[in-house]
């Protein structure tokens, strides 16, 4: 969460209840009310049951309920893979608190299975002892032969061992519906909000922002709507008068920082923090793009504000989409280009041109499972080696990577203040868990965003004389502090200069084949890169007590996790430093010295080291690389036990508490 | 001097809206522009690397002599180019200008054209560059119409690597990598062109100094994308590629020129002319065997690209009926022009309150 104060995060659900109230319910039931700390739902279905929008407005409740929150939405490839299938299954998990979280939970305390299929797939993940909501209509011998179950574990007693509660949501849904027109096949349809309108009683969420959401989603089609509404309301007071749950449960706003918030996922961050970028500094934004899964939606998004002079090209290709965003740089726009790895992959070239031309350009990796495609829905951060050295040629240009669906803002922000600054391509890796994973997010003041007019200088006057004294302009000339290069654009008159791919004199950016000259031109184009060190902060290490002796490094969307597990660690009374990049080409200054001052250096990253790689080459350090590459985030459970093991490995005593 | 309108925006030099603050103030910081200017302002320092006698210089001098009279300012001229030796030839030109990688120019230009229409964008490739490499820029580049010229020396060879059959090169070519012989078919970039519903087609020949210079004129009044592809010689690698059009006894009998609104008759004595086959396409007849009336009367602003397509199958790999001159030349809306009317529409109808854009969506607030 961005703006929050910090708590510490409570490690199992159990811990945060209090003793159940008694109220009273419409019809005279007694229900109770139970206070938690924090919940982990996971909604599973169908792909085509709708499991993403009823996750993503569940969150939208619970986000203007107050809680702090992190989603995880998780589905297939296939737009609609067979119905009812294993492979079909789409599921959102989300979970919300009391207090700061930063991660979507391990593991579900609640799941909601609307087939068997969903069942199937989830239910290993369901600790024991959780609840499990399902949709009994669902339940066929046709629909569990499809995924091979032999008995209905519905009767069989498979599931005994969770509270496991069976409700027809279908049937309901349809009762609900009998006398709004609708057929029975679209009226099903609405069984998400049936079940949406349940979780919102259960957890006491505000229920007018999904009403409005309803109907302004389905503006034109005013029957739909009134049936989605519709099935809301029934499921929200089915919860309200049935004995099937006695109980429901409230969850405290969290404590956050003053100020306003919304409910924001990675990939719209990013796209508000271009459209800030190129109002902060006064250039038109451009972007050139190919529709590429995850990162498409920044794309729509950027298409949606032209009014802010955003001029959005769908191209041809990856390649037409960066050469478009390179060419408008040239122009004087603010060039980007949005992709996943395949997509940078198809780049390279017209990025190394871009690192030759030294022109101004932000090209944005929304990582997704690779190789070649992949897994195009789950996130991996295995692109750090590709972005840090996949061209031809001494190539270097600056990473970055937001740590945050809110920090996707910011790092867009510095993105391009980094490719204006400097006049070169910067490469912000995100990836498909930040991109598609939501939390609250507190509104910056836009007059306080970063100026970014001052790294705009364009030349507008010869910068040198030729031998005969003459005025001329010299392209290659550069800033003394950033290396900069000057920047003229056409329509300038008496600038008019060529540039290019082949090498370029030094100052008069003319073609140069010298052996010098090519030499040192490598050499200060490096330089350029490694100087941009000097204007990115020193290393961010939490560590409360200052004297842990084991740090963890992370980059990117790994932050959560990590946190989460250092919290658990420092919970059990062990000390643990997180050491978190935003930069990781040029990495911060003092970043050897930070490293060089712990017994051990862990890193766990979504790909088989690369960072790690990185570091080793860098700095001599002996970092202890900890992956995973399943297409989904890291289990802070996971990585806590990680981080004992080194701690109490490389610490003589164990520290006192337990892991809880 | 007269000056022709090149499709740009009124008051060009001012791209709208307030955004582009700081790109207004950069092509306004000398004020006038200068317009008036001789083919020498147009020469670069830079020395011209081309092989002695290659076509490329022929053809650098056709355009210098012929830009000046666009009455455009040196400043708002930019020329982007891939790779190739045609590709080289923005370094001599005193304009602004990319020598970008190899075959991506037409996307590189698009970039710049759309989000610069105040700019006169043009680009230079070769054969191998714009049909292999570049192909699929090409075609994309053409079907959306962008305010682009696109120049396509077509020396129907690879000369930067040193003599390669391309894809212009008729089949059975010997080259280097092709010992016994090419075994593809060629692409005629006319008739590819027209296929991508090119607007505005022309063909030239490098040595034909007035007939190049008309051509070029003609795509640079052009509004939206056009392409002219300009028959290069190059004497190192494929020397006398076209000497059946350029040789004195050869050329009239096999070119057909095409002049706007003028019949289909060429050769020697007129003896030759264009008409309808019995298929919707065209043939070549004797003239003095037809009637008058059945001779094509050359038309190239046919919406339809049906008949421009005809034309540029009329001739053969071995460039025995080559018409000569602008196929089609057709008005449609251009895609830079249609990209800022979005973005002038958007700003008609909501302010750009960054602020109230962040803030958008259901909000909630957080009091201490
Ligand atoms: C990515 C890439 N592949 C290959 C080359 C090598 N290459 C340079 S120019 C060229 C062909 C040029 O032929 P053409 O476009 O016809 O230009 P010409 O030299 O004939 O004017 C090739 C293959 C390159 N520069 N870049
Ligand atoms: S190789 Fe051919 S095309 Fe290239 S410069 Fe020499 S003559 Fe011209
Ligand atoms: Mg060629």
């Amino acid at each position: 969460m961005t703006g929050s104060t910090p708590t510490t995060d409570a490690a199992s659900p159990a811990d945060g209840s209090t003793a159940p109230v008694a109220t009273s319910a419409p019809g005279g039931l007694v229900k109770s009310v139970v206070e938690l700390d924090r919940v982990v739902i996971r909604l599973a279905g169908d792909s085509g049951d709708g499991m993403q929008l009823t996750g993503n407005r569940f969150t939208s409740e619970t986000a203007s309920f107050g809680n702090d929150l992190k989603t995880l939405p998780n589905f297939p490839a296939e737009i609609r893979a067979p119905t009812g299938t294993l492979p079909g299954v789409s599921s959102f998990q989300l979970q919300f608190a009391d207090h700061d979280v930063m991660t979507p939970g391990d593991a579900p305390d609640v799941l909601v299975a609307m087939n068997p299929a969903a069942l199937k797939a989830n239910l290993a993940e369901l600790p024991g002892g959780g609840l499990l909501i399902i949709d009994s209509d669902e339940f066929t011998p046709r629909n569990l032969a499809k995924v091979g179950y032999a008995t209905n574990p519905l009767e069989d007693g498979s599931l005994e061992g969770w509270q496991t509660v069976p409700v027809p949501l279908t049937a309901m849904t349809l009762d609900a519906l009998a006398d709004s027109g609708l057929g029975k096949k679209e009226a099903e349809r609405s069984k998400n909000m049936f079940t949406l309108g349940l979780l919102s009683w259960m957890y006491h969420r505000p229920t007018e922002g999904t009403i409005r959401f309803l109907e302004r989603q389905f503006r034109r089609k005013p029957e739909i709507a009134a049936a989605n509404i519709a099935a809301f309301r029934a499921g929200y007071n089915y919860g309200e008068t049935t004995e099937a749950f006695a109980v429901s449960y409230e969850i405290k706003p969290a404590p956050m920082a003053p100020g306003r918030y919304r409910n924001i996922s990675g990939n719209q961050a990013l796209a508000l923090g271009l459209v800030a970028a190129g109002q902060r500094s006064g250039l038109p934004l451009f972007l050139g793009a190919y529709p590429i899964t995850p990162a498409s939606d920044i794309l729509h998004e950027l298409s949606k504000h032209k009014a802010f002079g955003v001029r959005t090209f769908q191209a041809e290709d990856e390649i037409a989409g960066i050469g478009a965003a390179l060419g408008a740089s040239f122009g004087g726009a603010l060039g980007v280009t949005t992709t996943s790895g395949p997509g940078v992959a198809l780049k390279a070239e017209t990025i190394g041109l871009a690192v030759m031309t030294e022109l101004p350009l932000v090209i944005v990796d929304v990582q997704r499972g690779g190789p070649s495609t992949g897994l195009p829905t789950k996130t991996e951060q295995s692109d750090l080696l590709q972005a840090m050295f996949g061209r031809n040629g001494e190539a270097p240009l600056p990473v970055i990577a937001p740590r945050s669906p809110g920090d996707c803002f910011d790092a867009a922000v510095e993105a391009a203040r980094i490719a204006l600054t400097y006049r070169t391509p910067v490469m912000l890796l995100s990836d498909g868990y930040l991109a598609n994973g939501a939390e609250p997010w507190q509104i910056p003041d836009a007059d306080s965003l970063p100026d970014l007019t001052q790294a705009v200088a364009f030349a507008t006057e010869p910068n040198g004389e030729t031998a005969d004294g003459t005025p001329e302009f010299l392209p290659y000339l550069r800033d003394p502090e950033t290396l900069a290069r000057a920047w003229a654009i056409p329509g300038t008159a008496g600038l008019q200069h060529r540039i290019g791919g082949l090498e370029k004199a030094d100052r008069t950016g003319n073609i140069s084949y010298d052996p010098a000259n090519h030499d040192f031109m490598t050499r200060t184009r490096q330089a350029k890169v490694d100087g941009i060190a000097a204007s990115i902060p020193l290393t961010d290490v939490e560590d409360p007590d200052g004297d842990a002796r084991v740090a963890v490094i992370g980059w990117g969307s790994t932050y959560g996790p990590i946190g989460a597990a250092c919290r658990r660690i420092r919970n059990s009374g062990r000390k643990v430093a997180q050491i978190h990049l935003r930069h990781i080409n040029p990495f911060p200054a003092d970043l050897g010295e930070v490293l060089a001052r712990y017994d051990r250096v862990i890193c766990p990253e979504m790909n088989l080291g690369q960072l790690a790689l990185l570091l080793r080459a860098k700095f001599l350090v002996d970092v202890q690389s900890h992956t995973q590459v399943r297409g989904l985030p890291f289990r802070a459970a996971e990585l806590a036990a990680v981080i004992q093991d080194a701690i109490d490995s490389t610490t003589a005593a164990p520290a006192n508490g337990v892991l809880q | 001097m007269t000056t022709i309108d090149l499709g740009m925006p009124a008051g060009s030099s001012t791209p709208p809206g307030p955004i582009a603050d700081a790109v207004t103030a950069s092509v306004q910081s000398h004020g006038e522009k200068r317009t008036e200017l001789k083919a020498k302002d147009l020469k670069t320092d830079q020395e011209v690397r081309w092989c002695p006698g290659c076509g490329d210089y022929v053809i650098l001098n056709a355009v210098q002599s012929f830009l000046p009279s666009l009455g455009i300012a040196r400043e708002d001229m930019v020329i982007v180019s891939g790779i190739g030796c045609s590709s080289r030839f923005p370094y001599y030109m005193n304009t602004y200008g990319m020598h970008s990688i190899h075959g991506r120019a037409p996307a590189i230009a698009t970039g710049l054209a759309a989000s610069r229409p105040d700019l006169s964008v043009w680009v230079v490739t070769g054969d191998g560059d714009s049909l292999s490499i570049g192909g699929n820029h090409l075609i994309h580049a053409l079907r959306r119409n962008v305010n682009l010229k696109i120049l396509l020396f077509n020396n129907r060879i690879y000369g930067l690597t040193k003599g390669q059959y391309s894809p212009t090169s008729e089949v059975g070519k010997v080259t280097k990598s092709t010992p016994m012989g090419s075994l593809d078919h060629p692409f005629n970039p006319v008739s590819l062109a027209l296929g991508a519903d090119a607007t505005f087609v022309g063909r030239a020949m490098d040595s034909d100094r007035k007939g190049l210079t008309d051509v070029l004129r003609q795509a640079a009044e052009h509004q939206g994308t056009a392409l002219v592809e300009i028959y290069q010689n190059c004497n190192i690698f494929n020397d006398g590629a076209f000497d059946l059009l350029k040789d004195p006894a050869t050329g009239a009998q096999w070119s057909i020129p095409l002049v706007h609104g003028k019949p289909l008759v060429f050769g020697p004595d007129g003896a030759s002319c264009v008409v309808r086959d019995d298929f919707g396409g065209l043939r070549i007849a004797e003239t003095n065997q037809v009637a008058a009336d059945d001779i094509v009367v050359h038309d190239a602003t046919r919406q339809d690209p049906s008949y421009a397509f005809a034309l540029s199958r009329l001739s053969s790999q071995d460039l025995r009926y080559t018409p000569m001159g602008v196929f089609r030349a057709v008005q449609k809306p251009t895609y830079d022009a249609m990209m800022t009317e979005q973005v002038d529409t958007a700003r008609a109808g909501q302010p750009a309150d960054l602020g109230a854009l962040l803030a958008g969506g259901d909000t909630w607030e957080v009091s201490a």
